[in-house]
């Protein structure tokens, strides 16, 4: 089926400016096929239902919007935890500012290095699951990533990582436009923590897709912040196995314009998926998006989906969740909730949660809500001395600690809440 | 210490007037008691005075040694010195109770130019405090008052006067669901800090605190008033015979 021209236009024009690597090696498939399907899907619009709510122009643009980078933070997040440090700036992996992959006690290559070598694992997943993902909902952003990535890493961890991996993505250049593609396998019985911080670029695409065998545990951790202008647009495309757990967290504070995809599949028994998002906009030019999918097609799965937004100065917050229980998937359990709390009138959250069941046994349950700070209780807090402004920053706190407390390890929790402690005390009037 | 005068107040969105020319004084080391029916408006003389919004004062003041403390900010009273135990106290998810304490503790010192606690000395004093309220330290890690049973969250509310040692305590209805035994442990907690320099104010319906909290006088408020001042005599006559015939007498 032709596009409609205006797709076709901006399809071809975002095109102009990418090439397929000169060797792609093993990926050669992979890319080319996604290179279809992005030509089939072409690049999203307005008008595509899933995009209603959030302008895709920046991202499909020739050329990135410039993006000044800001000062590096003195203490990075996660500094205090003994962690494999891979240093990216501006989407290029940088070895001489990385820790020895080898100390995580796990296997890692990167992309951009890897075409020559004979991994069989990753040839079978790089795209896979991206191309999965891609029904019933179109996600073109994805499929551009799979066919012009041009680095990222591919993890295997087949037991316990002796330690979590921390990409650290650093901004350097106005006009940089990173496109990076992780792949992660965590084989059965196998546990792996990936940490991720840092604005990447003027411009960032991001794809990670994740595969966890029988028994395996996959703990993510990501903080999104610092640079203003910064345009992210991110998928996480995840399948668990049978037993599996998938733990994701996402804090974002700041930048322009971020759209944080999650695909995720629940394939085998008993599987449990939790994605949880924190996000504090502040400013008309704050932008943030949570687009989250959900499939049980398996028995027994367990799935959580909490997304917390503050949102102030005209600040907007878009969540869509969806949660689709495919027939035979029974006994699933199934909760979403998305909130904001606005501290202004000027701001908005605009939601479109979705269940989808085909099974006759499950409990599903989604709620979604939008308020001001709870008057009642800003009075007990000043009521006992606590100044105004201190008062509305514990109430913020209290509102996205059902988020927070999605992070298993108390360490990262304490440094998050920390972190968004301090950012709300810069941020107060 | 604690000076209401002629003290008006109305609803804001409705304008109904519940305040009616309130005057009382509490004096430094004294235990004053209120009782009064239902809806007379005693709640609404804790709120106005501690600076809760949806208020308006049309009328009179009130001072607290001496300062004007209608004109201050909720936290401003609290950092001068008056306390307010709520009588629903609030719950607060995310929030730990030992945060909130630290927070509001440190705060009112801030305020008042004093240096802050540090967290030793702090969570010495919680420890010893709560163990007076047998208060179990597990429920000070959880988040304010949550999951808290209704007798539970007014030892809490007792636990916060304590530490934050205030100048005028205005008690809404402690004993309101509280058993026997925790009724006297509030008591206990209540006497030990009756002191020269501080002053109560005991709001309640029942005699029974009373007994444990011995008031030097007694109040009874109906319709925004303060109708009748006695010993604690009054408190056994009203326990004996309502409110009817001391309204009546008024009128
Ligand atoms: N926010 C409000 N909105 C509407 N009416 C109110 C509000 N606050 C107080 N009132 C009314 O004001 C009157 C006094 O209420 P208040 O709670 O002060 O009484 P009270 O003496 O504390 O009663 P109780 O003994 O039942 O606690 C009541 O008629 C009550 O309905
Ligand atoms: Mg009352």
């Amino acid at each position: 089926m032709a596009l409609p021209q205006a797709k076709q236009t901006a399809t071809e024009e975002r095109l102009a400016g990418l090439n397929l690597p000169a060797a792609p090696g093993w990926t050669r498939p992979a890319r080319e096929a996604a290179l279809a399907r992005v030509q089939a899907m072409g690049m999203p619009g307005r008008r595509d239902e899933y995009w209603r709510f959030t302008n895709p122009a920046d991202f499909i643009s020739a050329v990135p919007v410039p993006a000044t980078h800001h000062a590096r933070q003195k203490v990075p997040v996660f500094d205090g935890m003994d962690r494999v440090r891979l240093v990216f700036v501006d989407g290029v992996f940088d070895p001489a500012a990385s820790d020895d992959p080898a100390l995580a006690g796990v296997e890692i290559t990167r992309l951009a290095e890897a075409q020559d070598q004979d991994i069989h694992w990753a040839a079978e997943l790089y795209g896979a699951l991206e191309a999965r993902g891609q029904s019933p909902v179109a996600r073109p952003l994805a499929a551009l990533n799979t066919a012009f990535a041009t680095d990222g890493v591919l993890i295997r961890a087949t037991g316990r990582a002796e330690k979590p991996v921390n990409l650290i993505y650093q901004h350097e250049s106005e006009t940089s436009d990173a496109i990076l593609h992780h792949v992660i396998k965590v084989e059965a019985g196998a546990d792996l923590t990936i940490l991720e911080n840092g604005p990447a670029a003027a411009r960032f695409n991001k794809v990670m897709e994740v595969d966890i065998a029988e028994g395996g545990a996959f703990h993510h951790v990501r903080v999104q912040g610092r640079d203003h202008d910064r345009r992210a647009a991110t998928h996480i495309f995840a399948r668990l196995g049978r037993e599996s757990m998938f733990k994701s967290f996402t804090m974002t504070a700041n930048g322009a314009l971020t759209r944080n995809e999650c695909v995720i599949e629940l394939a085998g028994d008993d599987g449990v998926a939790h994605v949880a998002g924190a996000c504090l906009g502040d400013g008309a030019d704050f932008h943030h998006d949570d687009t989250v999918f959900v499939t049980h097609d398996a028995e027994r799965c367990e799935s959580r989906q909490v997304f917390k937004k503050v949102l102030r100065n005209g600040a907007t917050g878009v969540f869509q969740g969806k949660i689709l229980v495919r027939p035979g998937a029974q006994k699933t359990d199934g909760y979403q909730i998305s909130q904001s709390l606005l501290l202004d009138e000027d701001s908005q959250f605009l939601v479109k949660p979705e269940l989808e069941i085909y099974a006759d046994d499950v409990a599903c349950s989604h709620g979604s809500t939008s308020g001001a700070i709870d008057e009642t209780a800003l009075f007990y807090l000043r009521s006992r001395g606590v100044p105004r402004s201190e008062a509305v920053d514990l109430m913020v706190l209290s509102f996205i600690a059902e988020a927070v407390e999605e992070i298993e390890s108390d360490q990262i929790r304490d440094e998050i809440v920390e972190r968004l402690s301090r950012w709300l005390a810069r941020h107060r009037r | 210490m604690l000076e209401i005068k002629n003290l008006r107040a109305s609803l804001e969105e409705e304008g109904k007037e519940i305040l009616k020319g309130l005057t009382l004084t509490v004096e430094a080391g004294k235990v004053h008691a209120i009782m009064g029916p239902n809806g007379s408006g005693k709640s609404t003389l804790s709120y106005v005075l501690a600076g809760r919004g949806g208020y308006e004062v049309t009328d009179g003041g009130a001072t607290l040694e001496g300062r004007d403390i209608l004109a201050m900010e909720p936290e401003e009273r609290a950092a001068a010195g008056l306390f307010l135990a709520f009588q629903y106290p609030v719950e607060i998810p995310g929030v730990g109770n030992m945060t909130f304490l630290r927070t509001a503790v440190n705060a009112q010192r801030r305020t008042r130019g004093e240096e802050e606690m540090d967290a030793a000395t702090f969570l010495k004093e919680v420890r010893a405090r709560a163990k007076e309220l047998k208060i179990d330290a597990e429920m000070l890690k959880r988040p304010v008052n949550m999951g808290f049973s209704g007798g539970e969250k007014k030892r809490n509310e007792i636990l916060q006067m304590a530490m934050l040692e205030p100048r005028v305590c205005i008690l809404d209805e402690t004993d309101s669901g509280l058993d026997v035994d925790a009724m006297k442990l509030v008591a206990d907690g209540v006497n030990a800090m009756r002191s020269p320099d501080r002053g109560f104010l005991v709001i309640t319906h029942y005699q029974r605190l009373l007994d444990h909290i011995v008031p030097d006088v007694v109040h009874i408020m109906v319709d925004g008033r303060i109708i009748k001042t006695g010993g604690p005599e009054l408190a056994l006559e009203v326990e004996k015979n309502g409110y009817a015939d001391l309204i009546e007498e008024a009128a």
